[in-house]
């Protein structure tokens, strides 16, 4: 009898023990050419079209291919599935399609599956969840076998900043199997396949065959490994036991704290993110209001040492900027007089307006809260005493549309897209989220937003930025970027618009 | 007998439907749901066109009886993130936390019982207090930071264990201990306490007069009347390790109803979340009932009638 028990108490210690023995998982390494890189939500599935935020656009650009390219480096367009392109009329985009290009099922890339997938996603019924890439669409054609084009419903000067964020389908696979089976077993033409896994652990691999001459090319390396890591301290843990060579999003605090670990490498680059604070001047605001004088949001964009909160709270590579959108977008002007900190300034410019003593306001925020902080610090030094309402993001969206968030300390990341006409038309665009509802500032932008000449479009816009920035709508305050880490082994380009090319990745 | 359990049984429906009602306006309260589904820079629009979409433009009473009426029949609505019913996501993610829960759970029994055995046999002496300090100190320390001091020392210092997934027995170790310091605290002191009556009284006095070696004394005699109460603490302690596993989930990235409820409330998922509190509040409620029943059980004097 003590003779079982003690060989059932050895089995049980050896099967632990080969339980222990197990692999963590997929463990990171240039040996076998796998890059494990750390996410903080699973996909939750393969279609690019059902797959949202940062790990659907990423999901878009490894298994997927769109017609065009931006450059991460000069957000220029280029080539991918399309080889040329050209507008026919303000309307009308034409595409060249590249020939000998193969789904992943081995299909052959045709005309039929741009107008397919071009209808789908631009059918509403579809909902697909970044409606506004392909609300705009009136319909796509094929005007022979190997070029199509796309009709607008209307004059679409970002159109571009759309199609490269579609995802060319396979029609016939795509038909065939459904929605449901597509987003478990997806075909696309990316340089990626997905190999195999779900939930926390996706294994992406090479495309032994995928094309060249487009922007992007064939992995450097095999296999990519998306390891959800939710919690961000267990991703810095991760990385540096060496079982995640790649994370980004990784907090200031965090990454001071790992700089001097020789095996990793930190670098804050910038994003679109752009913060500011929005001042209610005219959206159910009672008449007394003191940002309705223009003094007082010249003294409010005097008040703050936007510089100091960046540098110190935000980022190394922070930038201040001055006007309402990215420096990264096209017309965003940077020539714009900036208000410098100046609280003595700001203290007679609040007195000029009949406020010597200061005021109290509403002040909502979601995001930083360090930042929220610093912010009422340097309002209060001027008399202007903040009651800080700190809420969930749609709390305060909603607090804002209906007039009753006098101050929103707010960032915006223009989905992606690289053109100051995206952040202009939704805060100065006369709709719920335009708190000055200036005639002068929504008719420029719409300008702007009418027009397909680039050197028009500037204009239209730049002329808008400079009233924004002259009559002090906003406090516009820093570029928002975000910290990348990876092993000192792996050498992966930065982009400048979060998109990052594993495709490019390499050991070192 | 049978009013005491019909009396339970009523109230453990009562709590439930209150906690769904309750959880289903504290949802509705955390700000606009079809500007959270929308997400950042969709405008005023296509918010509307989700609120109409999802019923959020009918008033509260009408979309949570619609919302409980399904409930009842097994449907809880569509994740907005997955895209999938809710319930067939929580079914899958469910053996991985009961693995995880009933693995917290033995590891706190097991080295919760030696210790209260211990700290009841030297009562008031150096060792209890020690014990006792143990104890105080399990419960006071936050899940996420023995969590995290179990990773700076089992994967960081001695590289021994791996920090995320659920792939192997070794993936389990750091979260059922991390779960295990939180629950063991109860479990010794309600074993101390236990342990120590079961010591001072009649029946052990009459064992150790016997002559009974003191071995067979305290387990034999004393431990079986102390493990009582144990078994219906640790029931409700396990309840509690479903709860605590959504921050250990979190931490350990292990893809159980922990981890998919805390990536719920980071996307505004709130079919799921609204989900995974009455999930979760039902397990509750139904150990707690098995540990009342348990406790009936072995309590004779419901048998004679004379239930509490």
């Amino acid at each position: 009898m003590r003779t079982t028990t003690s060989r059932s108490i050895l089995t049980l210690a050896a099967g632990l023990a080969l339980q222990l023995a197990v692999p963590s998982g997929a463990q990171a390494s240039k040996a076998d050419d796998t890059l494990t890189a750390a996410f903080q939500f699973q996909l939750p599935t393969f279609d690019r079209y059902f797959a949202g935020g940062r790990e659907g656009f990423l999901l878009g650009l490894l298994v997927y291919d769109a017609l065009i390219y931006r450059d991460p480096n000069t957000l220029e367009f280029k080539p991918l599935l399309a080889t040329s392109w050209r507008q026919i009329d303000d309307l009308t985009l034409e595409f060249d399609l590249r020939q000998g290009v193969k789904f992943h099922n081995g299909d052959a890339l045709t005309a039929e599956d741009v107008v397919y997938t071009i209808n789908f996603v631009s059918n509403p019924q579809n909902k697909i969840f970044s409606p506004e890439t392909a609300a705009w669409i009136a319909k796509a054609e094929a005007v022979n076998s190997h070029t199509v084009r796309i009709t607008a419903k209307e004059t679409t000067p970002l159109a571009l900043n759309y199609v490269m964020q579609l995802a060319i389908l396979p029609a016939k696979y795509h038909a065939t199997v459904g929605k449901d089976e597509f987003g478990l077993r997806p075909v696309g033409t990316g340089p990626y396949t997905v190999a195999k896994g779900s939930g926390n652990t996706v294994v992406f691999a090479r495309n032994e065959a995928y094309f060249t001459g487009g922007g992007k090319n064939k992995p450097l390396i095999g296999k990519l490994v998306y390891k959800t890591v939710p919690d961000v301290t267990a991703q810095v843990a991760e990385l540096m036991t060496g079982a995640v060579d790649w994370a980004y999003y990784i907090p200031s605090d965090l990454a001071a704290r790992m700089a001097t670990n020789p095996k990793l490498r930190i670098t804050n680059a910038d994003t679109f993110r752009v913060g500011f604070l929005t001042l209610n001047v005219d959206n159910n605001v009672p008449p007394d209001s003191p940002l309705r004088d223009v003094r007082v949001r010249r003294a409010l964009n005097h008040a703050i040492d936007r510089e100091k909160i960046a540098k110190s709270l935000v980022g190394s590579s922070a930038m201040v900027v001055n006007s309402a959108c990215s420096p990264l977008q096209f017309a965003c002007r940077q020539d714009l007089p900036p208000y410098e900190y100046d609280p003595a300034k700001a203290k007679a410019l609040l007195a000029e307006a009949g406020y010597p003593n200061g005021f109290d306001v509403d002040v909502f925020g979601y995001r930083s809260r360090p930042v929220a902080e610093s912010i009422l610090g340097y309002l209060r030094a001027v008399n202007v005493r903040a009651n800080l309402n700190w809420l969930q993001y749609p709390a305060v969206v909603k607090a804002r549309r209906e007039g009753k968030a006098a101050i929103v300390i707010d960032d915006f990341g223009s989905s992606g897209v690289a053109d100051a006409g995206y952040i202009l038309s939704f805060f100065f665009g006369a709709s719920s989220d335009d708190l000055s509802r200036d005639k002068e500032v929504t008719r420029l932008v719409a300008q702007g937003s009418e027009k397909i000449d680039s050197a028009g479009r500037e204009k239209s816009y730049g002329d808008a930025l400079k009233l924004i920035g002259e009559r002090a709508y906003w406090v516009p305050l820093f570029t928002m970027p975000i910290n990348y880490v990876a092993t000192t082994d792996l050498e992966i380009p930065i982009p400048r618009d979060e998109n990052v090319e594993f495709w490019r990745a390499r050991w070192k | 007998m049978t009013a005491y359990l019909t009396r339970r049984l009523c109230s453990a429906l009562a709590v439930l439907f209150s906690i769904s009602l309750i959880s289903f306006m504290l949802l509705k309260l955390s700000g606009d749901l079809a500007t959270a589904l929308a997400g950042e820079g969709s405008n005023a629009a296509y918010v509307d066109f989700l609120r109409k979409e999802y019923g959020l433009d009918r008033p509260l009473l009408v979309q949570y009886a619609t919302w409980l009426g399904r409930a009842l029949t097994g449907d809880l609505g569509r994740s907005f993130y997955f895209g999938e019913p809710v319930s067939t996501l929580f079914a899958a993610r469910l053996p991985v936390t009961l693995q995880l829960g009933v693995l917290s759970i033995v590891v706190a029994i097991t080295l919760a019982l030696p210790l209260g055995i211990y700290a009841a046999l030297k009562e008031d002496s150096l060792p209890d207090r020690v014990v006792q300090l143990v104890a105080l100190s399990g419960q006071a320390m936050p899940v996420f930071w023995s969590s995290y001091l179990l990773i700076l020392l089992f994967a960081l210092n001695f590289k021994l264990l791996p920090i995320s997934g659920a792939g192997s027995l070794a993936h389990l170790i750091m979260p059922s201990l991390a779960l295990a310091l939180n629950a063991m605290p109860a479990l010794i002191r309600i074993t101390r306490s236990g342990m120590s009556d079961a010591l001072a009284s009649d029946y052990v006095r009459t064992a150790r007069a016997k002559g009974l070696r003191s071995h067979t004394v305290v387990v034999k005699h004393a431990l079986r009347n102390a493990l009582v109460p144990l078994v219906a603490i640790a029931a409700v302690q396990f309840g509690l390790l479903l709860g605590g596993s959504v921050v250990v989930e979190t931490i350990f990235a292990i893809d159980g109803i922990g981890y998919f409820t805390w990536q719920a409330i980071s996307q505004n998922d709130y079919p799921v979340v609204q989900a995974a509190v009455l999930i979760v509040a039902s397990f509750y409620v139904l150990l707690t009932l098995a540990a009342d029943l348990l406790n009936m059980w072995v309590d004779p004097r419901f048998t004679l009638g004379l239930a509490p």
